[in-house]
């Protein structure tokens, strides 16, 4: 890969991947475990693995349900590499500045683990209040972690349901279960907006691929892609505007019907009695307090 | 009931914040008319058809569809909804709006079964519009991988499936092939034959000859300039003119060979 082209290589290569995996349902259509099980079964189980993700304190707690995960992603033949890219790839971006200033002592003071440097004495600087040393302490550190693990651990449930489960089955299972029509339209627009956005992102990169003769600098390429976004943002809002419009034209309320019925077989009875037992298990060893 | 399917009068519409919309507009269209909107980009035929469609309201005036007020308020009524819903389907100008499920299959199927008929009801009519349009083997094929043309087939078909009374066609013709687009033209007038209020948005002049009763001219300062019969309109050059809908260069060549093909396609010789 020319490093000139690096922006739009790499945008071009994301917009394909989502593409692939989401709009494409080429993960939700192989025969593996998660895509065999009912989605309201699938819903539920993974709404309650959420849960205990978001309000466990114990670190072994979030890593065995992060286990899981892959776990499950091998039995449904999605790709490690793939799915942890997924996760771990965009992860650190967010949350990672969030996590590192809470790994010093002038966040969280505690057990020094790294000693980085040693002021003659204690000081203040605004609102912050600098000990004499600065440290890496380990209860920064454990705090970070559980931060970044509770984080990853919740994106990969989530990718893990929506790459396994088609997108119509997804919101006719949220219908079966009484979701609030609100939200089922909601969800169903940002999948439909997330769409739009892409098409709309690639046929800007074609456009300019097909305009362009010969190399183009990195900067030149950072000063078009800034000027496109503002682009990009309004005519997807307007296509996906047209597509509020057309799901209403078309007679959508919001209670999603479609063709296929759900059928809840001795599969989903025993991922059910899986996950109850599991979390149970953390339950009573104490795993959520 | 009346043969009014609808009542437009005194309507005029703005987009929030904006100047661009329609103003004044009055009309009525019978049942199993066919009626041509024609304009240059821009001036207001989308709006018009989504006003028709009850996806917005008039700002000013009112819009009567079957005998009854077109309102906000109605349309909130669940079995109102249904009932108009049931009865006029939309051609959206941009199919990629239109479709959004994950197969072609489910998209055809999908109007007929929030309609709630029954399954295997749905099953016979979703198959029976892939048929017609010839579109069978695109039955599990996903909709945005497919091809200008066939997105609009697939659209049409989901329309078909439904068989509203009504149908709204938002620039049917536009960017397809001449083959596809005389294929559409035709698909069309078997609509118009089998007694379909056709309501039509272009800016085609001879695909206007060709399905058109009635014609109305959308200027650009997005008001109704003429109305009437379209042999009878679309010969009025001035009014053409003025409309944007006709260039006065469009037949000065300045290619030197005399023999030429026609680009202009006539789709009445086709
Ligand atoms: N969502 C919107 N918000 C604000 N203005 C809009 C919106 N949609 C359209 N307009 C404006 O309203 C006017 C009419 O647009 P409309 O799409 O109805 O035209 P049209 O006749 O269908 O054009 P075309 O032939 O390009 O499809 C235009 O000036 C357009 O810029
Ligand atoms: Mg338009």
């Amino acid at each position: 890969m020319s490093r000139k082209n690096f922006v739009s290589k790499t945008l071009a290569g994301l917009t394909e991947a989502i593409k692939q995996a989401v709009f494409a349902e080429r993960y939700a259509r192989l025969p593996g475990l998660l895509q065999g099980l009912d989605p309201r079964g699938k819903i539920i189980t993974f709404l309650a693995l959420l849960i205990a993700t978001a309000i466990t304190r114990h670190l072994a707690v979030m890593a065995l349900i992060y286990l899981l995960t892959v776990i499950l992603a091998a039995a449904s033949r999605i790709p490690m590499l793939f799915f942890m890219k997924r996760v771990w790839l965009f992860i650190p971006l967010f949350t990672g500045a969030i996590a590192l200033p809470a790994i010093f002592n002038v966040v969280t003071p505690g057990q020094p683990l790294i000693t980085l440097i040693t002021f003659s004495a204690p000081f203040s600087w605004g609102p912050l209040h600098f000990p004499a040393t600065i440290a890496i302490t380990q209860q920064g550190v454990h705090g970070a972690a559980i931060f970044i693990l509770r984080v990853a651990t919740s994106v990969s449930l989530s990718v893990l349901l929506v790459l396994t489960t088609q997108w119509s089955r997804l919101l006719q299972a949220l219908t079966a279960l009484r979701f609030p029509k609100v939200a089922i339209l909601i969800f169903g627009m940002t999948y439909r907006y997330i769409f739009l956005f892409i098409k709309v992102a690639e046929e800007m990169f074609l456009a300019r691929t097909s305009r362009t003769v010969g190399p183009t600098d990195t900067r030149e390429q950072q000063n078009w892609l800034s000027s496109r976004l503002g682009f990009l943002l309004t005519r997807s809002y307007n296509l996906s505007n047209d597509v509020y419009l057309a799901m209403l034209s078309r007679g959508w309320t919001g209670n999603a019907r479609f063709l296929d019925d759900f059928r809840f077989t001795w599969q989903d009875t025993v991922w059910v009695v899986f996950t109850i037992t599991f979390l149970g298990t953390i339950f009573f060893l104490g795993g959520m307090q | 009931m009346s043969d009014t399917i609808f009542k437009v009068s005194g309507m005029s519409y703005s987009y929030p914040g904006g100047l661009s919309g329609l103003y004044d507009m009055d009309f009525r269209i019978g049942r199993g008319e066919n009626i041509v909107f024609l304009g240059v980009n821009g001036s207001g035929k989308s709006t018009l058809l989504k006003l028709l469609d009850g996806l917005y309201f008039p700002k000013q005036g009112t819009i009567e569809a079957f005998g009854e007020p077109l309102t906000e308020k109605r349309l909130q009524d669940e079995s109102f909804a249904f009932a108009f819903r049931r009865r006029v389907g939309f051609l959206f100008q941009d199919p990629d709006s239109q479709l959004f499920l994950p197969t072609v299959w489910q998209e055809v199927a999908f109007s007929p079964l929030q309609m709630g008929l029954a399954r295997e009801e749905v099953e016979e009519r979703a198959a029976s519009a892939l048929a017609v349009l010839g579109i069978e083997k695109l039955k599990d094929r996903v909709p945005y991988q497919l091809s200008e043309g066939e997105k609009k087939k697939v659209a049409l078909a989901s329309l078909l499936a439904l068989d509203p009374e009504v149908w709204l066609l938002d620039e049917p013709t536009a960017n397809l092939d001449p083959r596809t687009q005389d294929w559409v033209i035709e698909f069309i007038l078997s609509l118009k034959e089998k007694g379909k209020t056709l309501i039509v948005a272009i800016h085609e002049l001879e695909v206007a000859k060709v399905i058109a009763d009635q014609a109305y001219i959308l200027g650009e300062d997005h008001r109704l300039a003429a109305a009437g019969k379209p042999q009878e309109i679309l010969q009025d050059e001035e009014l053409l003119l003025r409309a944007n809908l006709m260039h006065r260069r469009r037949h000065l060549h300045t290619d030197p060979v005399r023999t030429h093909r026609h680009p202009h396609r006539d789709p009445g010789h086709a």
